[in-house]
């Protein structure tokens, strides 16, 4: 982990309320830390005004960028919408363990709710560079919070949408589209990232195994405080150090 | 590299400098270690720890305060056994100076059981008490708010330890000034104060309390003005040396803290949202002292009555 300095590249919507943040930096630090992000790790965003950070999922990396997605939810996340490009943000990073991509196999399924999307973004894109191209199953409530679509798309990756409204693709949770799809038929390993209670529906129905990332309000997000542990069948595990990433048959809900 | 004028002495030990990262927000110290060289600590107090492991609360255990944060952890420890055999071993690898062991017990059988095995421990200088615990036997009632139980626990632990030890304070009380007197006519080598102060947040939207244990322990900024009057009046009613802590969050907090009669200064929550900021304090001091005309840090011990 390190503390860096960042400039804000730039802070953009991608949809009313849902914001694409691009950060940089010349630090040699950073550099080299960006070259090593695993999808599923997160940064810790210090904001002027509140007195904790705010953990947020790296959602893309290139060569000399990091990109984070987030929803405005509150006042920290409404105050971080309002910054913009050559602003500096102060950030912790990289924080806890990412997805494990060698556990894959060759056609595993990733499986996103809501701003729990923009993580999968990343690892479908590492997933690719192995040669493997994962099916991509993501629900949102409605057509306007849809997310990073194209993204997955013009990765190649087959995609599919559902929403709670049914205001574009399949109607319903991404539980009832992955059953009616048969998905663990076809797919041989799931990761999955959204609400919980979407987490926890999947562990009940998969028959493959596969890999959940957990969120939990943080003191610190690298691993001192203890306030943000999970119980698994190993013990306590504290989500932003062991996790947020767990083997989904180890997570205790 | 070590600046005599930082330098602090009490109960027989000598710390390099007076800045010591508060229980449960350092962990044990491991994770720090791998950012910064944590030796230029002049001390450490590591996690509350129970007899028995515990899981702590149920989560959420964090909540957002204006200048500050509740929590509810609970006391989540692997237990003294574990902690004795694996991780004081591990910080031992890296860490070279005093090691304050902060316990908790949920009677005086605990206390006395832990202060023992604790004193064992070479690298412990301070037994730091924490009695801002629920007492099993009488109700859940927190030992830390009455004269009397603070008093029984100290002399009980007084009775074993082989160590200095300092009775960590509860500002949860009417009077505090009557429970380190308490203390001190027990026997206590000294006091830390203050722990955490009993808070709420709602949650409007979904009307819920944030935390999931409703009620949670507040700290930060927010308390150290209070924190401040409690050492304030501790440091004119006893004579014990004094640990000061709450919301230090910088080298003018430092200051300010041992000018209202603290001896040494324990930063918690700053920990958090700075992991360098126990090393950027230690490393502003001599320059503050110098515009301050502060010759030696234990010049200014107290000198506000
Ligand atoms: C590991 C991890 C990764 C995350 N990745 C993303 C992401 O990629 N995109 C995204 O939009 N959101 C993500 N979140 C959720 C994001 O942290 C919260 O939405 C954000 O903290 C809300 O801050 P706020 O001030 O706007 O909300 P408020 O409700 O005002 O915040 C109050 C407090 O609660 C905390 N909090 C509120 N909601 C959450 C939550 N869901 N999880 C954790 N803490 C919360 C805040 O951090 C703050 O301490 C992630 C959370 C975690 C733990
Ligand atoms: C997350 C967290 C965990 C804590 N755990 C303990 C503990 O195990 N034992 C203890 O005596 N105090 C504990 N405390 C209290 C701190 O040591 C300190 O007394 C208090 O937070 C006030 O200081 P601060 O405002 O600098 O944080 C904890 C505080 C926090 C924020
Ligand atoms: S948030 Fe502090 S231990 Fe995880």
């Amino acid at each position: 982990m390190q503390q860096l300095q960042l400039n804000i590249l730039s802070n953009t919507p991608l949809q009313v309320g849902i914001y694409h943040l691009r950060l940089a930096s010349a630090d040699l630090r950073f550099l080299d830390l960006v070259e090593h992000i695993r999808a599923g790790q997160f940064v810790n965003v210090a904001i002027r005004g509140k007195y904790l950070r705010r953990p947020i999922s790296i959602s893309d990396v290139d060569s000399e960028s990091l990109s984070l997605v987030y929803k405005v939810v509150g006042e920290g996340t409404a105050l971080l919408s309002q910054m913009s490009e050559g602003d500096k943000l102060d950030v912790l990073m990289p924080l806890g363990n990412g997805f494990t991509l060698a556990r894959s196999g060759s056609r595993p399924v990733l499986i996103g709710g809501g701003v729990g999307v923009p993580p999968l973004l990343l690892l479908a894109r590492q997933l690719l560079q192995q040669g493997i191209k994962a099916d991509i199953v993501l629900g949102f409530n409605t057509r306007h919070d849809i997310i990073l679509y194209n993204d997955f798309l013009s990765l190649g990756c087959p995609t599919l949408i559902s929403t709670v409204d049914g205001s574009y693709g399949q109607k319903g949770l991404v539980t009832d589209v992955l059953k009616a799809q048969g998905a663990n038929s076809v797919n041989t390993f799931f990761y999955a990232c959204g609400p919980k209670p979407m987490l926890r529906a999947l562990k009940e129905q998969m028959t493959i195994e596969g890999e959940i990332s957990l969120e939990e309000r943080m003191g610190c997000g690298f691993g001192v405080c203890m306030g943000c542990t999970c119980q698994t069948l190993q013990g306590s595990k504290r989500i932003c150090r062991e996790g947020p990433v767990f083997k989904a048959s180890d997570v205790i809900f | 590299m070590m600046d005599k004028r930082l330098q602090i002495l009490f109960s027989g030990l000598t710390l390099q400098n007076p800045v010591i990262p508060a229980s449960g927000t350092y962990g044990y110290g491991l994770e720090f270690a791998e950012l910064y060289d944590i030796n230029c600590l002049g001390a450490l107090s590591i996690k509350g720890t129970t007899v028995e492991p515990r899981h702590g609360n149920l989560t959420p255990r964090i909540a957002e305060c204006e200048a500050g944060l509740l929590n509810s952890v609970g006391l989540q420890n692997p237990g003294v056994e574990e902690v004795k055999k694996t991780i004081l071993p591990q910080l031992r690898q890296v860490y070279h100076q005093p090691i304050i062991a902060n316990i908790s017990g949920f009677s005086i059988d605990d206390y006395v059981y832990l202060t023992e095995a604790m004193s064992e421990e070479e690298q412990v200088e301070i037994i730091e008490v924490n009695i801002s615990c629920p007492n099993v036997h009488n109700g859940g009632m927190s030992f830390g708010v009455d004269p009397l139980s603070a008093a029984t626990i100290t002399k009980a632990v007084k009775a074993v330890a082989t160590k200095p030890v300092f009775v960590k304070l509860s500002p949860n009380v009417t009077d505090i000034v009557a429970i380190a007197k308490a203390c001190e006519e027990a026997g206590a080598d000294g006091l830390c104060l203050i722990n955490t102060l009993l808070g709420m947040r709602i949650d409007i939207a979904r009307r819920s309390a944030v935390l999931n244990n409703r009620y949670g322990g507040m700290s930060g900024p927010q308390i150290f003005p209070l924190a401040l009057r409690m050492v304030n009046q501790v440091a004119n009613a006893t004579s014990l040396p004094i640990i000061g802590c709450g919301g230090v969050s910088s080298a003018k907090d430092v200051i300010e803290m041992m000018m209202a009669g603290a001896h040494a200064v324990e930063i918690g929550s700053a920990n958090l949202i700075d992991p360098f900021v126990c090393k950027k304090i230690i490393e502003e001091l001599p320059e503050l002292m110098d515009r301050l005309k502060i010759e030696n840090l234990t010049d200014i011990i107290g000198i506000i009555k």
